[in-house]
């Protein structure tokens, strides 16, 4: 429980009645939220519900799949609305960071790791991207642990340390927004503190969205939680009220264990 | 637990027996496979290897990998010894010794001197269908696993592109002689008579009238014949790159062209190399498609010889092995003076194979050596 009072935040992305189906079958019904900038909002909910459906809305990495779209409602971030036909995906995608649940380096140093989406963006400059690497991996406490051997694979990094640098990878390009799809999932409770921290720490400087399955992990580092179920919005609000005061029932169910 | 007895077999051990029947019978199959290889091989082995071996340094018979083809001259001097010299040596030995010193003079074609135009011809040929192929595949594959919208259309074309690799390779003879030598397009000055359709270009003519029996027609030609083996492997190989890459890099703002050149035909590499030196050998091996699009059974000069510019060497023929081996087993009479052309033709072929896939397989290790899994 990180704020325990309601801030007056602006809103980072706006989620107006928002419907999405995959093909024929909607798997999001009209969801409204919006999310305030420099708070970390997470995302719970049973298995299925939609919440990796609809952060992965947020960069629009949705429309790789065939026959998935957003039927109705919006989505705006900073003001813009990411359907329009005129919208710069690559900027977009660029501002909008994601790290996913299961860590996923490329198959390259962890220079070139992090130094990728440096490079797509046009920085050849050899000391500009040292400089901007380095200060990558200082941010998810990396550097110490790698700065002898940046130039062998990033697969031979624990399981953590491959999360933390695909965090560091998204951090180097530069995102206003980072949206984290269960990152913890597949680590241990240690590695998993290490992210929680991490995440804190990044709260000052960017937006953050994560979807969690765990709850403790959602009442420990989030500042508004928003549950999902069957692909409608349960309930939405300050994350220390919701775990102490739930407005729904079906929320106190669902934080107590009851269904999910 | 309880009877713990059970765990002792008691009777006869069917499972085991059974067990071992499937063993053996799936090693004996195994072992026919070797033993037949080991004769084919055993064959060209045996018979190639003494024309390509020499006892003294440097071990190889390099007359016969680096000499021209000529035709083989047998005949008995006064003496009665038997001589038996290539078409050039045999004109000098005749000048010097008189015509009237040969006697019982028989000709061989082709048999005598060395293969180094087949050899040449053949290595031309491979590498540059190779490329072909590997440029036109690979862009396919990419464009159908990548880019195009899954649907029944592209199944379809998956499938006419897969049933291609089954169409008789004589087909793709009759089909690039059609295309390639007689149809396909030029630029020149004067087009020829048989020419389909001439279009003025204002400085120059683009004329329909083939490219000849000549070195490209017949590397197109061996490249379509290979190109279906290429197309699939290689979106074999490119849907083997796991999804996150892509997904990791499009989430970073990369293009869709950035994501394909940087994270996924990198790691997708090794797996194309793998199909490519399957097509390689084929490519190397197959008489009928150059039949009638570019070999020629004899030739004076090398394909670069005596030509005036690089483009000459397109469009010149060339000798190829496999058409050579072709024409010394069916088109001269067998004796035993042939043999030495003949096996040693085979042999260097099947060394030539063996190197070209040894050269592969070091390439596809360094590629992906340099990829850090
Ligand atoms: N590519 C897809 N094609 C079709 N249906 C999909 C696809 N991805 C997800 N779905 C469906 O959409 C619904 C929501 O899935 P989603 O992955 O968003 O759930 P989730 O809340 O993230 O679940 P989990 O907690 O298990 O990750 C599910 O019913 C799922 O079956
Ligand atoms: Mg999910």
């Amino acid at each position: 429980m990180v704020s325990d009072s309601v801030q007056p935040a602006i809103p980072a992305i706006e989620i107006e009645n928002l419907r999405f189906s995959y093909g024929t079958k909607e798997v999001i019904h009209g969801v409204s939220l919006s999310i305030p900038a420099n708070q970390i909002t997470a995302f719970i909910g049973p298995s299925g519900c939609g919440k990796s459906t609809l952060l992965r809305c947020l960069n629009r990495i949705n429309d790789r799949i065939p026959g998935a779209a957003i039927t109705g409602g919006s989505i705006r971030i900073g003001g813009i609305d990411i359907s329009r036909p005129d919208l710069d995906l690559q900027v977009l995608r660029r501002r909008v960071g994601m790290v996913f649940q299961k860590w996923n380096p490329f198959p390259k140093s962890i220079y070139d790791n992090i130094a990728y989406g440096l490079r797509i963006h046009g920085e050849t400059n050899r000391k500009a991207l040292d400089e901007k690497v380095e200060h990558s991996l200082r941010v998810v406490a990396l550097w110490d642990d790698v700065k002898d051997r940046l130039k062998t694979s990033a697969f031979g990094l624990s399981g953590g340390q491959q999360q933390r640098l695909c965090i560091a990878r998204t951090i180097a390009a530069k995102p206003d927004i980072i949206l984290l799809d269960e990152p913890c999932s597949a680590l241990d409770p240690l590695s998993t503190l290490k992210v929680e921290e991490l995440l804190l720490e990044l709260r000052n400087d960017y937006t953050i969205v994560i979807v969690t399955h765990n709850l403790a992990q959602a009442s420990r580092c989030s500042d508004q939680t928003a549950l999902f179920y069957l692909g409608e919005l349960i309930e939405y609000g300050n994350t220390s009220q919701m775990f102490q005061a739930p407005r729904e029932k079906r929320t106190e169910d669902y934080i107590t264990g009851a269904f999910g | 637990m309880k009877n713990p007895e059970q765990l002792i077999r008691r009777g006869v051990h069917r499972k085991g027996i059974a067990e071992g029947i499937v063993k053996t019978f799936l090693g004996g199959m195994t072992w026919a496979v070797i033993a037949v290889a080991l004769m084919i091989f055993g064959r060209m082995i045996w018979d190639g290897a003494p024309v390509f071996f020499k006892k003294e340094a440097p071990f190889v018979n390099m007359d016969f990998l680096t000499k021209k083809t000529e035709t083989l001259h047998v005949f008995d001097d006064a003496e009665g010894i038997r001589h038996q010299l290539p078409a050039s040596e045999f004109h000098q030995w005749k000048s010097s010794h008189g015509t009237d010193a040969v006697f019982n003079e028989q000709t061989f074609s082709y048999c005598g001197g060395g293969i180094a135009g087949p050899i040449v011809g053949t290595v031309l040929l491979t590498l540059l269908s190779v490329m072909m192929a590997l440029f036109f595949g690979v862009s396919a594959a990419i464009y159908l696993s990548e880019y195009a919208k899954q649907g029944r259309f592209i199944g379809w074309v998956r499938l006419a592109i897969l049933n291609l690799a089954g169409v008789p390779s004589i087909v793709f003879g009759l089909f690039g002689f059609a295309v390639f030598v007689l149809a396909a397009p030029i630029l020149t000055d004067t087009p020829a008579d048989r020419s389909l359709l001439a279009i003025p270009l204002g400085f120059t003519h683009l004329s329909f009238e083939g490219w000849g029996s000549s070195l490209i027609a017949g590397a197109a030609t061996l490249a379509c014949m290979i190109l279906p083996v290429i197309i699939t492997a290689s979106e074999e190989s490119l849907k083997a790159v796991p999804q996150g890459f892509r997904e990791a890099s499009l989430a970073l703002g990369a293009t869709r062209w950035q994501t394909i050149r940087k994270s996924v035909l990198p790691f997708a590499m090794p797996g194309i190399l793998t199909s490519s030196v399957l097509s390689l050998a084929r490519a190397a091996g197959e008489t009928a498609p150059i039949m009638f699009t570019a070999a020629v059974a004899a030739k004076d000069d090398l394909p670069w010889e005596g030509v005036g510019s690089p483009l000459g060497v397109l469009t010149g023929q060339v000798q190829a092995l496999p058409y050579h081996i072709y024409t010394l087993a069916l088109k001269i009479p067998t004796s035993e003076y042939t043999e030495r052309a003949q096996f040693g033709s085979v042999f260097v072929f099947l060394l030539m194979i063996f190197l070209f896939s040894a050269a592969s397989v070091v390439l596809r290790n360094r590629v992906r050596a340099k990829m850090k899994w």
